[in-house]
């Protein structure tokens, strides 16, 4: 890791250990009088203090924060190749644009008169990702993927009630993302696997024999978490929708094949697109994100609302409509959020999106050739955007896919993503994205090629890894089963 | 990988011992060592009904959340108490006091597979 925070940063709460009062500004003598809140206010709007609060200027909060930060690895740094999340970096004029105050400003309930832009966007967006996915509809309300997800799965349900087909399976392959069985279960489905086939793609054999009038739909990622093409997908669609169910495709991996293939024509019924993924916007922290979900025309009458319509070259927001599903967010969603993907799109333009895809199927294939051999691939089927090895090699000098990510670390790059796909075991999942310096993805294939010899020659240092990073192999164990997740003073 | 020769096993790395008219059920050396070390155990309920091969309950280690299955048909009478304070008692001592449900049910042995079979199936897997 390279180094920069030298010191251990305590909590927040042991600043300013003995609470001596510290003041950051100097503030002028008031001129106005003097209030106590409490005589003009009701109790449930007081604010009480927060106990034992320490005192801190201004240059020692941002200090605080910005050494944290120090200990920490983000986009901006480098190569971030964590398997299936897409950590592209995220273009500064995003952030540009969605701090211009016409869009920054607005209030939700704002009339529709007056926010003409902020529409005239969101409904631009619409036609763009409609484009990209070649689908007749788009919905902008979900927060993220996983509630993108969960929206197109009650479409799909509304559907199935309108026609008075109530069913009760979701298939899932079982190399999906996790939240796809989750979202099939929150929705009042039974989720049912679907093995994998010898090449990682689904098994269309099983899934014949899986599908039936039960099945209200099949979830499929595309391309799938090996980074391998359905290469079956038409057969697939076309043999979900003769027994009556709909094909939900998860778009988490829609960086493989954007601008050169349309999921509308491959038959899916729904899918959603993760922004802070392909469309560069920031990934979470906690803070909003947004999964627009694209449908073809079987959902169209069931996308949430409010939506935006267009009458000539005026846009309104549609507050009601009995066969949507409703509300799956408040007013517009993440509305900035949706600034900033459009800002990328309009920013990169049609030529651009599919030269994205295109570095970054390259990059993947680059890091596959460069280390295989070093790393074994249990699945050797062409991959996409991602490639995915195991530790099967490391693992008879006892060395795991934990180790070899935290040996990373000394290298100064964020590790892969580990034990998933959970059909290889020891997974090592790496996705480059478009978004690195052939330099930067040299570096990185260099260093895992080292850490292979490191392997070979001195196990012990890659077991013992990270040597480098301010904080040393972290107990995930304990941590995980002696959960703290609030800062508490000592006691005694 | 132990493999006690005196259980029953499935093909989701289950095993089931006959204990009076229950059957104990816990997983096998295997499937601890493939999870790593477990953090959290959710049990099902007492009287909870299941068929065999239908989920009873999750283990979640720093690695993964995996289901375990019912080896057999029957009624869950009893679950291991200890393992809300102590799921690593899975991973240290998987075929005694890391046993998951007892259920009341009888062994349908021609379902399951025995020590060999169960061998077999792990030389199988680790290819």
């Amino acid at each position: 890791m390279r180094r920069r925070a030298l010191r251990d940063e305590p909590p927040f709460f042991e600043l300013n250990p003995r609470r001596t009062v510290r003041q950051g500004h100097l503030l002028p003598p008031l001129d106005v009088p003097d209030l106590d809140p409490a005589a003009v206010l009701p109790q449930s709007l007081l604010r009480a203090p927060v106990e034992d609060f320490p005192d801190l200027g201004e240059h020692e909060v941002v200090q605080h924060f910005h050494r944290l930060s120090q200990l920490n690895y983000a986009v901006d740094e480098g190569l971030y190749p964590l398997g299936s999340c897409t950590m592209k970096y995220n273009p500064r004029i995003n952030e540009r644009t969605a701090r211009l105050a016409g869009f920054a400003d607005l209030h939700p309930l704002q009339p529709d008169d007056q926010v003409q832009g902020a529409l005239a966007l969101m409904w631009e967006l619409e036609q763009a990702l409609k484009a990209v996915t070649g689908m007749a509809g788009v919905t902008l309300q979900p927060a993220a993927g996983a509630h993108g997800e969960l929206t197109g799965i009650l479409m799909i349900r509304k559907a199935l009630e309108a026609r008075g087909d109530a069913r009760s399976i979701v298939l899932v392959p079982d190399s999906a993302h996790g939240t796809n069985p989750a979202t099939a279960s929150f929705a009042g489905y039974e989720a049912v696997e679907i093995p994998s086939a010898v090449d990682g793609t689904v098994d269309l054999a099983a899934l014949a024999e899986l599908m039936n009038e039960r099945v209200a739909a099949v979830m499929l990622t595309v391309p799938n978490t090996l980074g391998v093409f359905e290469h079956r997908i038409l057969e697939i669609s076309e043999l979900v929708h003769r027994r009556g169910g709909f094909l939900y495709l998860d778009g988490a991996n829609l960086n493989a094949f954007v601008g050169r293939a349309l999921v509308g024509r491959m038959g899916a019924d729904a899918m959603h697109i993760n922004l802070h993924k392909t469309f560069s916007t920031p990934h979470g922290g906690g803070g909003p994100g947004a999964g627009p979900v694209a449908v073809s025309e079987a959902l169209l009458p069931h996308l949430p609302v409010p939506r935006v319509v267009r009458e000539g070259d005026r846009f309104r927001m549609v507050w009601h409509d009995p066969n949507s599903v409703g509300a799956m967010r408040g007013y517009a969603g993440s509305f900035l959020i949706l600034v900033r993907a459009m800002t990328y799109i309009r920013s990169l333009g049609a030529e651009g999106l599919r030269e994205l895809s295109d570095v970054a199927v390259l990059y993947a294939n680059l890091i596959r050739h460069r280390l295989r051999g070093a790393y074994h691939l249990k699945y050797d089927a062409p991959s996409l955007h991602e490639v995915v090895f195991d530790d099967s090699v490391q693992a008879t000098r006892d060395v795991h896919n934990i180790d070899i990510a935290k040996r990373l670390l000394d290298y100064g790059f964020h590790p892969p993503t580990m034990s998933f796909p959970l059909i290889v075991h020891g997974a090592l999942m790496i996705e480059p994205t478009e978004s690195p310096s052939p330099e930067e993805v040299g570096a990185f294939c260099d260093a895992m090629l080292e850490i292979a010899r490191e392997v070979e020659r001195d196990p012990l240092l890659v077991k013992s890894a990270p040597h480098d990073t301010p904080v040393r192999r972290i107990d995930e164990v304990r941590a995980a089963r002696a959960l703290k997740v609030r800062w508490q003073p000592e006691q005694g | 990988m132990s493999v006690p020769n005196d259980l029953s096993y499935t093909r989701s790395h289950e095993w089931a011992r006959v204990e009076g008219d229950l059957v104990v059920v816990g997983i096998t050396h295997y499937a601890q060592d493939q999870l790593g070390e477990v953090v959290y155990v959710e049990l099902p309920e007492v009287g909870l009904g299941a068929n065999a091969g239908e989920e009873l309950g999750t283990l979640e280690s720093v690695k993964a959340v995996a289901e375990f299955l019912s080896p057999v048909a029957g009624e869950v009478v009893e679950v291991n108490e200890r393992l809300a304070e102590e799921p690593n008692l899975v991973n240290e001592d998987p075929y005694g006091d890391g046993w998951l449900v007892k259920i009341s049910g009888a062994l349908e042995e021609d379902e399951l597979l025995d020590a060999e079979a169960y061998k077999e199936l792990l030389a199988e897997e680790s290819h």
